[in-house]
């Protein structure tokens, strides 16, 4: 009873949600990371773990990105399901070289003979004034291994189904919720149940532009679709979801109704994700497009600490608004 | 020439213009062209693929000699030498 | 540098797959010279080339996604050719007057024959636009613009294939052509006894058909009618120079093309029949050339093998006209007074009323009659 009552429950609870489930279906799952036990969690979705399923399941660290992360590795390589918990993808940089060089590699190197069935989970992406070395959103970069899966859950119900079917794939997936989402407000039935990881979603139907994005920018996204619909201007708006691999069907879908794109993606413009879907839809949708493909990213700079000086470097809802007009009025 | 020979051919060309007959089923006294959907391209054809296998030439005003399979293998039996 | 586009094959196809090319970058090319092979719902056909040059660039490779008619697939570097008129490419230093279209844009108006000179762009910096073509059409055309998620009912059985072209476009000609239609009685007598008579002569291989007589006969009552070898287009009417002549042809289970004879009235009936053979043997191995599907310009069907006396046929847009042949059967004749039975070939003219009317179609039976009079003139 009660499985498909919809809760009130915020992003963050939707996650823990995920990983209480996993934790109770399967033995071999179990969490590691930076204060993921005794603190809950830095940003409170382990909160309650510990005392539920004990120390042999949630593990505490040191402050050791590249030994955990190598430990979880091992774990997989030994039958578990580890979550490895990095507390941002700023420091994923220190257990890089676990990430890219043996959780990415072993399968391919041992001629098919070892997978490794990891899950790692960060925050990502800036917007909380924590300045250059702690605002990264490094997702899109990852997108750039071999042998990895890059999810990015935007919505509550990706941020609870995704956990499971990740860990259900034998290969690495790396996980990014963006921080900012965490106290995101929505609903969601008890027993959500796992979504898929290789589908983008189209979030409203449109014909006059392509809008094409993922994590918190998709909200702002949202936001700026309302404001166009205003304006006579009708989008269509794509959560990409799934960041490797790309649902590159569902986009040039998309191309092929409105004949315009515009993407929007918080890492910065340069070698960044969206130049990867602008050349796949200059490759394979050449034909449709009435006008080059656009991309709001953040500004090339080093994340500014002011709070004004950040907000002018992140894309924002009125520079997407005032972009897709241009697109479609010329 | 024994008559079991100059059907055997006969089928053969005739296959090559109307791959799907099913030739048992058609009746020794049924009107071939009719029958097998043949056209006056595809009879000149056949008729010179006869003349190629069979040394046979056969004019023009005997093509209303030529309505079934008896009349065809009768016709043929008798001037092949 | 000339484009080489994706051919349209007929007035009713909108995409052809590139199954192969026959000439590789660098080749010499002619005019004329087949350049790649193009599948459609019709079959398989060799293209050709109009442009005499060198192979550029490839553009496009082979493979079983369709294609839209008018996309570029390679270019040619065009060489000195006699019988190609230069195509003005402009100089290095000129770049800033090239013109700026967008693909979607670029492509609709291939697609539907716009010429860009005349387009004024709206977009920004001038740029031509997807609206701007569409205007030029006349009301918007982006309903026929392929959407990828949702293909037309794609069907892997050639019959069924042609029989969809076939149904596409004699939709198009009833919804959009208003038929008039003639038909005459032809005495056959003279045009019989002389095809005999030749027959007679000639070995089995070099045998006339009967068809070859009339199919001959039309092409010369053409010459005399000449606004019935002609295109409809955009209202107007546009003569063709060459008769070319398409042929109904019936494939083996069903389905029908009429691939054109070339210049008719210029060949021999030795010659014509030979043509005519050869058409046939490769309409129904697949084996026609791109050309073939789209230079008719007037098409005649013959249904004399059956026991069809009188075809009323439907028009193949663009042309204007289709004669129609019924079997020659022995009918009744009177004449000064007399009655005798004659060998008679009822032939119909069904033609466009808005390029022409009854008159010309007419003085074309009229011509028609006069020639199969005079067997040996043809």
């Amino acid at each position: 009873m009660g499985e498909l009552e919809l809760r009130k429950m915020t992003y963050r609870d939707a996650v823990r949600e995920g990983l209480r489930e996993a934790l109770q279906k399967d033995e071999r799952v179990f969490l590691i990371g930076e204060d993921v036990g005794r603190y809950g969690g830095c940003f409170a979705v382990s909160k309650g773990l510990l005392d539920e399923f004990g120390s042999e399941r949630i593990r505490d660290t040191p402050l050791s990105e590249s030994a955990f992360t190598g430990a979880g590795i091992g774990a997989a390589l030994g039958g578990m399901r580890p979550i490895v918990e990095i507390m941002t993808v700023n420091f994923s940089l220190l257990a890089l070289d676990q990430i890219m060089n043996n959780a990415a590699t072993y399968l391919h190197m041992s001629g098919g003979q070892f997978n490794v069935p990891l899950v790692i989970r960060m925050a990502t992406g800036g917007g909380k004034q924590l300045a250059a070395q702690h605002s990264h959103s490094l997702e899109g970069w990852y997108t750039h291994i071999p042998g990895i899966k890059v999810l990015c859950p935007a919505t509550l119900e990706d941020a609870r189904g995704m956990l499971w079917s990740a860990l259900i794939d034998p290969d690495p997936v790396l996980i990014f919720e963006p921080a900012v989402l965490y106290p995101m407000e929505g609903e969601l039935a008890e027993r959500a149940a796992a979504v898929n990881i290789d589908r983008a979603k189209v979030h409203r139907e449109g014909k006059d532009l392509s809008l094409i994005s993922y994590g918190s920018c998709l909200h702002k996204c949202l936001d700026a679709a309302v404001i166009l619909a205003e304006k006579g201007i009708e989008v269509d708006l794509l959560d990409l979801r799934t960041l490797r691999p790309l649902d590159t069907e569902s986009f040039l879908a998309s191309v092929a109704k409105t004949h315009r794109a515009l993407i929007v993606d918080e890492g910065w413009r340069s070698g960044s994700l969206s130049a990867e879907i602008s050349a796949r839809i200059m490759e394979q949708a050449f034909y449709q497009l009435d006008a080059p493909v656009e991309r709001i990213c953040s500004a090339e700079v080093p994340m500014p600490y002011a709070k004004h000086m950040e907000e002018a470097a992140l894309p924002q809802v009125t520079t997407i608004v005032e972009t897709a007009r241009r697109m479609v009025h010329g | 020439m024994i008559e079991a020979e100059i059907r055997t051919t006969i089928i053969n060309e005739l296959t090559q213009i109307a791959p799907e007959a099913d030739f048992e089923e058609l009746s020794p006294t049924e009107n071939i062209r009719e029958e097998l959907d043949i056209d006056s391209f595809d009879f000149l054809n056949f008729l010179i693929s006869l003349d190629d296998k069979l040394g046979v030439e056969i004019p023009e005003s005997d093509y209303e000699k030529l309505i079934s399979m008896d009349d065809l293998i009768g016709y043929l039996q008798e001037r092949i030498d | 540098m000339a484009d080489f586009i994706m051919p349209s094959l007929g007035a009713d196809m909108t995409t052809g797959i590139l199954v192969n090319w026959l000439v590789e970058v660098g080749d010499q090319v002619k005019h004329g010279d087949s350049i790649a092979e193009v599948e459609t719902a019709k079959g398989l056909f060799e293209v050709e080339v109009f442009n005499a040059g060198v192979v550029d660039q490839i553009l496009v490779q082979p493979g079983s996604e369709e294609i839209a008619v008018g996309t570029v697939l390679a270019t040619i570097a065009e060489g000195d050719a006699a019988d190609v008129a230069p195509t003005p490419t402009p100089a290095p230093t000129k770049i800033a007057e090239r013109r700026q279209i967008s693909p979607v844009a670029h492509r609709l108006a291939a697609e539907n024959h716009i010429d860009l000179s005349q387009i004024e762009g709206t977009g920004s910096q001038g740029v031509i636009c997807l609206a701007d073509i569409e205007r030029a059409i006349g009301g918007t055309v982006r309903e026929k613009v392929p959407h990828l998620s949702a293909e037309p009912k794609k069907t892997t059985d050639f019959k069924a294939g042609v029989r969809q072209a076939i149904a596409a476009a004699m939709s198009l000609s009833n919804r959009e052509i208003p038929h008039y239609y003639l038909a005459t009685d032809i005495d056959m007598s003279r045009s019989l006894r002389w095809l005999e008579e030749q027959n007679r002569q000639r070995s089995i291989r070099e045998r006339l058909l009967p068809v070859v007589l009339p199919l001959k006969a039309v092409a010369l009552a053409l010459g005399k009618v000449p606004e019935l070898n002609a295109y409809w287009v955009d209202g107007e009417l546009q003569l063709k120079q060459a008769v070319d002549i398409g042929f109904a042809i019936t494939l083996r289970g069903g389905g029908l093309m009429t691939p054109a004879l070339h210049n008719v009235d210029q060949l021999s009936l030795d010659q014509l029949m030979t043509a005519l053979s050869d058409l046939i043997t490769r309409t129904r191995s697949g084996k026609l050339r791109g050309s073939e599907m789209t230079d008719a310009g007037m098409t005649v069907t013959g249904l004399g093998d059956l026991g069809v006396r009188t075809v009323y046929g439907v028009i193949y847009p663009p042309q204007v006209a289709l004669v129609g042949l019924g079997k020659i059967a022995e009918q009744p004749w009177a004449e000064e007074g007399a009655l005798s039975v004659r060998p008679v070939l009822t032939a119909t003219l069904a033609a466009d009323h808005r390029a022409g009317d009854g008159h010309q179609g007419g003085q074309f039976l009229d011509a028609l009659n006069h020639f199969l009079q005079e067997p040996e003139n043809l």
